[in-house]
């Protein structure tokens, strides 16, 4: 059962308090785009065998959306995030980085 | 024949006899006994039958890892099937019976499989499956299912109760044995927090049945004191009966405590199960004896060299008088020892390896035992039930027979694996040792937590450390590392040990080498599941390679033990006949729990009343006392209609229905979900959420509205008030006000994060009523205190004000066709304005509906229902409810994935109502057939009935669906299908059967 610190009221809450919400950072595609940017936003999604930035909600908490960057194999958490960005803060980047010089979001 | 002993026995209390039934027949034992040992005490040598071929078993461990007596336990609700018996504790009353067999334990019918066996091969079931599909119906299957099944399932009602633990502790260790004590004294000496498991119900595992000396005293004592100082630690919980479970993710554990299966009916939950969240866990699971394979292993009274050890010494329980000792290694020869101890008989030890010359071989050769060197067993002699000899041949022939030995037991070792199931349950990697042929966890590849650091590391024999010294060393070692991890610092020592030198073992891995097809086809690896080293070898030739396939090919593994036994047997075998390496081969996966866990620890208190919140109204309890019959919406009640001393279901609903329509019906619609969309951005957000537009509503007036997912179909609809320039109030369906609430967060939050909106979900600070029928008006007057005549408040249109002195808020929609007001109050306030309304209604004979009626009358307007009409596939247009979506907004969640291709075909099915010809109720779910078949030889369809009732206004069945190209097919006759395989014919009409012009509500 995975843990992760919320980054608004900062407990580490168990997994049983989280909801999953899958990839973060999606740009959304509304009306006028193409077939291509569409099918992307709305199905296909990174499954990658490494550093996954992904949304969590603490929902049986404060009810706060947040950002996580996580390993999917390790499971090492590089840090949590406010969801109200469209990239992983610096320092997060950083403590990746040390450990996957290559990593690219 | 095995018997107790006059002397000995640690563990037990002579002074206090014991009383159990098993099969009915009454037993003695002692205070101390599992009742494996008590069984065999009372000359009970076969306890149970296996899986597949119902062969009689004996038991043959002495723990957690039997396969073979299992039996079920208790009586009425506390009956439990499948509990080891190696792991049941005596208690007085205890009473047992044998599993797998009919008519009796002694004479079983099902055994014909044994001599059917050769037709039973591996992949039997996979095989009979595919051909030919008549054999499988009227043979194979009625002989498997009677002879199927391991015990049977306990009865309904179980009286004890579960309960679950919540505990963080910086370091957890798993297993009391002499490596896990050693951890935790380690770990005792600083002040972190330390849990310290044992699964049994004694200290110390094997360490003073094999005889070790640590620190210059014996093994017992040295546990003693160590136990003593562990109970003296303030930072230290000891707690034995409880079995580390499984390890998961961030340090995550579970472990199984039986509180009071050795005391049922004791005060306090029978089994409790710890959700451990650990900084470390050190697993000193200590190691499983393997069995050899040799023809006839299965036979009652061979068992594992410990086990039988384990009997002598721990419960004085000799099974047998003459026992012969087979192995590959020297460990075995302390079992020779014991027995020769007890003052029973060792007929012979024979040793499949070239030489033994180690301490404890020679130990036995002075004591006067002999040992057969380079020899195996060749198969194994039975008299009735009794085993009476075994066949002697070399370990390096065919298996000619030297000489018979005379025996009424076999001590079996093939060598010992760590038990590596918790260090492997979360990632940890494992190698291939060439001096213990076993796997051993890999340090180097070890579990990572959240900061990607090791958090898992095995102790003593869990690491591969066989001797005594090395394992107080190595677990000593390994808790250092975890405290310096958590950053406390402590020192490893390591205990002087003696008594524990051991010769070199060999890998044997069937016996003999050169064994005929004919042997190996009764050397069983799975006792369990009844597979054999003739079924891997099966296997392997037809290509099967992967051990994780094999696995389920053969079931080898695939019983309750999950292989404890047969794992590393079972891949050697198939390592064997593929030619490769075993670390080449394998393990398959471990997977917790480690050993089974009750399903009533699973469900712990969450039983009953306590499986889930039960949400009520405020006006709960005047339903419940008017003659609710209650249906479930989501995690609320709701009176599905209110039957009156011998009234039907049906005739209850036709009278609500009735009654509403020709004078005053009223509805607990309190479990509507209501959400405040309140601030400057308000509009323009609920303008995205909805297909149509919200934000050009003006206060006072009320907009019903659809909201779609961003892949365009239909999650929940709802009437809109706007309250103010800034605030509307969002009304959803009942079961979706949590979900359509966290949608509304997951956007404000995550995508327009800059807009100025704040939403409240408000759905249980109101109490809402809707009063309907031709009366209405005339009860809202009659309460009093606001003007609610058709000028002052139209259809769609609400106020704030005054009823009957208290605090409203009315809103003039309609769900039913009828004049209809639903007026929200505090939900404090409720019950009070339910029972004004009930009171002043009277002389229209107010009515009280429920949530039949509701759908009913709703049905009758052609008005659809989320989780009817919608299924998750359903978009607006398919809905007719084109009207609902604005041409005029360049953007709404949804309307990008409505342009698709396929959302845009003119094939899709669309909504219309239908009439049954003769005027029944179609059947719920029903479809519309169509000519010919499909590809997969199924009817063709071209429609399906969403939602079906009998309308007591028009007096015939109703319902809605949706049909290919419908709504252009008006009056058509379409074939609907029965369960009964017959066909009901009904007419393609509008779906609006009730007042098709709105005459009704707009009065
Ligand atoms: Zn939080």
């Amino acid at each position: 059962m995975l843990k992760f610190t919320c980054p608004y009221c900062g407990i580490e809450a168990s997994e049983t308090e989280l909801a999953a919400g899958g990839e973060a950072h999606l740009k959304r595609y509304g009306p006028g785009s193409s077939e291509q940017d569409f099918e992307g936003y709305l199905f296909l999604r990174k499954n990658p065998k490494g550093v996954h930035l992904e949304r969590w909600r603490h929902v049986m908490g404060c009810g706060k959306w947040f950002l996580a960057a996580r390993h999917t194999a390790t499971l090492e958490v590089f840090g949590t995030y406010s969801a109200q960005t469209h990239e992983p803060p610096a320092e997060i980047i950083e403590n990746i980085r040390a450990k996957f010089p290559e990593w690219q979001a | 024949m095995s018997t107790r002993l006059s002397t000995g026995g640690r563990l037990i209390d002579r002074a206090k006899p014991v009383s159990f039934q098993f099969n009915g027949r009454k037993m003695q034992g002692f205070q101390g006994d599992n009742l494996a040992a008590a069984l065999l005490a009372n000359g009970q040598v076969v306890m149970g039958r296996s899986f597949k071929y119902h062969r009689p078993r004996g038991v043959v461990a002495s723990g957690a890892e039997e396969p073979n007596a299992l039996v079920g336990l208790g009586e009425g609700g506390r009956f439990e099937p499948n509990q080891r018996a190696t792991t049941t504790e005596l208690f007085d009353g205890l009473t047992a019976i044998s599993q797998n067999h009919w008519p009796s334990l002694d004479f079983d019918v099902g055994a014909v499989n044994s001599s059917l066996s050769r037709f039973l091969p591996a992949g039997f079931y996979y095989k009979t499956f595919i051909h030919p599909r008549a054999a499988w119906k009227h043979l194979f299957e009625p002989f498997i299912r009677k002879s199927a099944g391991l015990g049977k399932p306990s009865n309904p009602g179980d009286p004890d109760t579960y309960e679950h633990a919540y505990v963080h502790v910086d370091l957890l260790i798993v297993g009391g044995g002499i490596a896990g004590l050693q951890a935790a004294l380690t770990a005792a000496k600083t002040d972190a927090k330390v849990l310290l498991l044992e699964q049994e119900a004694h200290w110390g595992g094997r360490a003073p049945v094999d005889g070790a000396e640590i620190d210059g005293v014996a093994a017992e004592e040295w546990i003693k004191n160590a136990l003593q100082t562990l109970e003296a630690a303030p930072n230290v919980t000891l707690r034995k009966r409880c079995m580390g479970s499984g390890v998961y993710d961030h340090g995550y554990a579970l472990a199984y405590e039986r509180c009071t299966d050795h005391m049922p009916g004791a005060a306090g939950p029978r089994h409790r199960l710890w959700r451990i969240r650990a900084g470390q866990i050190i697993t000193a699971t200590g190691a499983l004896e393997r069995p050899l394979s040799f023809s006839g292993n299965d036979r009652p009274g061979v068992m594992l060299a410990s086990a039988l050890r384990d009997y002598i010494v721990n419960y004085g329980v000799s099974p047998g008088d003459r026992v012969v000792v087979v192995t590959n290694n020297d460990d075995a020869y302390r079992t020779a020892l014991a027995v020769k101890d007890s003052g029973l008989t060792v007929a012979c030890i024979i040793d499949a390896r070239a030489s033994a010359d180690g301490p404890l071989p020679q130990a036995c050769r002075d004591a006067g035992i002999r040992v057969e060197t380079g020899k195996a067993i060749a198969g194994v002699g039975m008299k009735g039930k009794a085993l009476k000899f075994v066949d002697i041949c070399a370990q390096a022939g065919e298996g000619s027979v030297l000489e018979t030995v005379g025996c009424d037991a076999v001590a079996m070792s093939g060598g010992w694996s760590p038990v590596v199931h918790l260090w492997s349950h979360c990632g940890g990697k494992l190698l291939w040792s060439e001096d213990n042929f076993h796997f051993y966890p890999d340090v180097t590849r070890f579990p990572t937590d959240h900061k990607g650091a090791q958090y898992v590391r095995t102790a003593g024999i869990a690491s591969g450390a066989m001797l005594t010294h090395e394992v107080l060393g190595n677990a000593s070692e390994s808790a250092v590392a975890a405290l310096e991890q958590l950053g406390h610092s402590a020192e490893a020592w390591r205990p002087s040990a003696t008594g524990s030198e051991e010769g070199a073992m060999a890998p044997v891995w069937v016996m003999p080498q050169g064994a005929s097809k004919a042997k190996k086809s009764k050397m069983w690896l799975d006792f369990q599941n009844d597979v054999k080293v003739s079924d891997v070898e099966l296997a392997a030739q037809e290509g099967y390679q992967s051990v994780e396939h094999t696995k389920r090919y053969t079931t080898l593994g695939m019983a309750t033990d999950q292989g404890k036994l047969s794992n590393i047997n079972g891949l050697a075998v198939l390592s064997g006949a593929l030619n490769q390496p075993i670390p080449q081969t394998g393990t398959t996966t471990f997977r917790p729990p480690y050993t089974p866990i009750s399903m009533g620890v699973i469900a712990g208190p969450g039983t009953g009343k306590t499986f889930q919140p039960l949400r009520k109204t405020p006006m709960h309890g005047w339903h419940e006392a008017n003659g609710a019959d209650w249906e479930p919406v989501g995690q609320w009640r709701r009176p599905y209609c209110y039957t009156k001393s011998g009234e039907s279901r049906e005739a209850a609903v036709s009278r609500e229905i009735r009654n509403t329509r020709d004078s005053l019906g009223l509805l607990d619609a309190s479990t509507l979900g209501k959400i405040l969309v309140t601030g400057p951005d308000a509009g323009k957000f609920l303008d995205m959420l909805y297909t149509n537009m919200m934000s050009t509503l003006k206060p006072g007036k009320c907009r019903y509205g659809l909201m779609c997912n961003e892949n365009g179909f239909l999650m929940d609809d709802g009437v809109v008030a706007r309250l103010d320039e800034n605030s509307f109030l969002v009304h959803t369906t009942s079961g979706g006000a949590d979900h359509m609430h966290a949608h509304m967060e997951d956007w404000l939050q995550c995508e327009w994060w800059d807009w100025k909106v704040y939403t409240a979900n408000l759905t249980e600070q109101y109490a809402q009523i809707a009063v309907v029928g031709p009366n209405a008006r005339k009860l809202l007057e009659k309460l009093g205190g606001m003007d609610v005549s058709k000028e002052a408040m139209a259809f769609m249109e609400h106020a704030d004000g005054e009823l009957a002195e208290l605090p409203v808020r009315v809103y003039r929609i309609s769900f039913s066709g009828e004049l209809s007001y639903e007026i929200a109050v505090p939900a404090n306030r409720g019950l009070e304005l339910w029972e004004k309304i009930v009171e002043a209604g009277a002389e229209w004979n107010i009515t009280p509906y429920g949530t039949e009626a509701l759908h009913v009358m709703r049905a009758e307007k052609g008005f659809i229902m989320i989780g009817d009409e919608t299924d998750g596939t359903v978009i607006p247009q398919d809905l007719n409810l084109s009207w609902a979506i604005s041409k005029k907004k360049e953007d709404f969640l949804g309307k990008r994935a409505q342009a698709r291709s396929h959302m845009a075909s003119a094939e899709r099915w669309k909504l219309v109502g239908l009439e049954t010809i003769d005027g029944s109720v179609l059947p719920d779910g029903a479809y519309a057939l169509a000519e010919g078949t499909n590809e997969n030889g199924q009817r063709n369809t071209q429609g399906r009935v969403t939602s079906t009732y009998h309308s007591p206004t028009l007096g015939r069945g109703i319902a809605m669906g949706l049909v290919l190209h419908g709504p252009d097919r008006m009056g058509e006759v379409l074939k609907f299908n029965k369960v009964d395989g017959s066909a009901v014919e009904a007419k393609i009409v509008d779906p609006v059967f009730y007042d098709k012009d709105g005459e009704k509500q707009n009065v």
